[in-house]
């Protein structure tokens, strides 16, 4: 690859597109936050979810509803979804990760059936107001940045009142909560169809944002869940440390989505094939969770200990 | 205070692995009774605290507190009317959580969570001050998460959480038994304290037969899911261990009692 071909302005007038859409997947990764880091559920059912959201949000959009309604709607059926997987679950008794494939694998019949029956729906910003689009990127920067900060806040009070306190209990010991008189399926059932809900409401940015609803759209959004996750936690906590309260690691989320798909940007002004994106996302996923794991083994270590003993 | 009437439970029912481990039990507590319980392992003891709790619903019988039939109810429902600790110091506190948050959690206990404050000013000054007494100096670590505490401090803390909304009946599930001697007599102390000063009716599973004549006012040996032992009063406080041994080896038919019972 010859590096001096490329045109490092380019990569520059990506970059704000590139932070509006990494804003839309932070506020989608915040509903991953909350499932696997607070109630420790790996939840796989936001892929179909996602896609819900664009999906509704879309059809609704192109029929005449506002924006705005079309994406609370989103968040409803996102809503919806998430009780599906929290009812498999908890009524039925099936494991996590499998009641959440159950769920992403059902949404991908209905999502086409929201969509008409079609792979993919278009809705055009010159047509309809939307919140968000590519088309006026400092105005998707402006409404993405003052959402997630209100999610963010509202979601900060949530997790300090007492259901929401329930629920991070449920999350960190289920045997106390129960002790304590918390009917953890419901808080379990309560939790995944917010997550879900959120994610549902960021699908229907997205797709306003690139101005189609796609039944794919959804496909590896947990992937790109946790990694904004967990390049936001590694990030906060190096910048932060110990002072990095609640809010801070919501926040640190959404700038983990915004980091993610700022290097997204540069792989691809680097000429890397799109196709590779997935394969490159999982590489950045497994690294981000291998290296806090192996650096606390290598302080750790048998062979470093045997070291010592010699000495 | 609390009414157990024929209470059986089999677990692994029609399996190789069948187990039966209550058969029967019958017991009533008087308001203020603390009674502690022995017995040899899969006597029974902590499966009857289990059964009252409602981690499982029982076979047959019926579990009945200050008049109200609780057999239906699940686990989560009972536990506005129990305190419970654990065995294990893990089990009864949330880790990632702070001293306080535990703390605010345990005194919902039977209330309906809404979105208020899960943790108000109030409730801090109210806790530094409970916190206080135990002299663990926890008074001023309230944010710090749970899951830096030693065993003893989690048990204590579990403690106070158990009695902080006053339960109808106090289940402790050896719960000194993850503890060095020291904290052990430490926690010990604090529960003598914390059920006197509530007058709270209460169970103490033991493995430690001195604790077990020494403390409440009642006394119950277990053996294969049956109480065969129950003495109260001035005749308890007259027992010695030589006493209890004897018993156990009675009801194992001359076997001698497995060997934590001997060195205890």
């Amino acid at each position: 690859m010859n590096l001096l071909a490329l045109d490092p302005m380019r990569l520059f007038s990506a970059l704000p597109g590139n932070i509006a859409q990494g804003i839309i997947w932070g506020i989608m990764a915040i509903g991953v936050y909350m499932t696997f880091r607070l109630l420790r559920f790996s939840d796989l059912s936001v892929d179909g979810s996602f896609a819900t959201g664009g999906a509704v949000a879309v059809m609704l959009i192109v029929s005449g509803v506002p924006a705005p309604l079309a994406m609370l709607a989103a968040f409803g059926a996102g809503l919806l979804a998430g009780l599906v997987t929290g009812i498999l679950h908890t009524v039925f008794g099936i494991p996590d990760i499998l009641a959440g494939i159950l769920t992403q694998i059902a949404l991908y019949s209905i999502n086409l059936r929201i969509m008409g029956g079609k792979a993919n729906q278009p809705v055009s910003v010159d047509k309809y107001s939307l919140a968000v689009s590519l088309r006026n990127i400092p105005k998707a920067l402006a409404v993405g940045a003052v959402l997630a900060v209100v999610l963010i806040v509202v979601l900060y009070w949530f997790f300090g009142t007492e259901k929401g306190s329930s629920i991070r209990a449920t999350g960190c010991n289920p045997a106390m909560s129960m002790a304590q008189g918390i009917n953890i399926n419901s808080t379990k059932v309560l939790t995944l169809a917010l997550s879900n809900g959120l994610v549902g409401f960021a699908g229907a940015l997205l797709a306003q944002y690139q101005g189609f609803a796609d039944v794919n759209m959804g496909r590896g959004a947990i992937v790109i869940g946790l990694a904004a996750v967990i390049i936001g936690e590694v990030i906060g906590e190096a910048l932060a440390g110990k002072h990095l309260n609640f809010f801070g690691r919501l926040l640190f989320v959404v700038v983990g989505g915004i980091i993610y798909y700022i290097v997204v940007g540069v792989v691809l002004w680097m000429k890397m094939p799109s196709n590779d994106l997935k394969l490159f996302t999982a590489i950045i996923v497994a690294v981000f969770l291998a290296v806090p794991y192996l650096r606390a083994k290598s302080q750790n270590s048998y062979a470093k200990a045997a070291k010592k003993g010699v000495k | 205070m609390l009414e157990l009437h024929n209470i059986h439970k089999t677990f692994n029912k029609g399996t190789i692995n069948e187990k039966p481990a209550l058969c029967g039990v019958n017991l009533h507590l008087n308001p203020g009774d603390f009674v502690t319980i022995i017995g040899g392992n899969g006597a029974g003891k902590s499966t009857t605290l289990n059964a009252i709790a409602g981690v499982w619903p029982v076979d047959e019988g019926s579990i009945v507190i200050d008049g109200e039939t609780i057999t239906g109810y699940p686990e989560y429902k009972r536990a506005r009317l129990l305190g419970r600790v654990f065995q294990d110091p893990m089990t009864g506190t949330a880790a990632t959580m702070e001293i306080g948050e535990n703390l605010a959690l345990a005194a919902r206990r039977g209330q309906k969570r809404g979105l208020r404050w899960g943790i108000t000013k109030k409730e801090r000054e109210r806790y530094y001050e409970m916190l206080k007494v135990l002299d663990l100096g926890l008074e001023d670590r309230m944010t710090s998460k749970v899951g830096l505490l030693s065993g003893g401090q989690r048990q204590a803390l579990t403690l106070l959480m158990a009695s902080l909304q006053k339960p109808k009946l106090l289940l402790l599930d050896e719960h000194t038994a993850a503890l060095d001697p020291k904290t052990a007599a430490k926690v010990l102390d604090l529960t003598n304290n914390i059920v006197t000063e509530n007058n709270l009716t209460t169970m103490m599973v033991t493995h430690n037969m001195k604790d077990a004549i020494r403390m409440g006012n009642r006394l119950i040996m277990m053996h294969e899911g049956r109480i065969i032992y129950d003495v109260a009063g001035e005749e308890k406080k007259k027992l010695h261990v030589s006493d209890l041994l004897e018993k156990f080896e009675q009801a194992s038919g001359g076997e001698f009692a497995n060997d934590r019972m001997m060195l205890s």
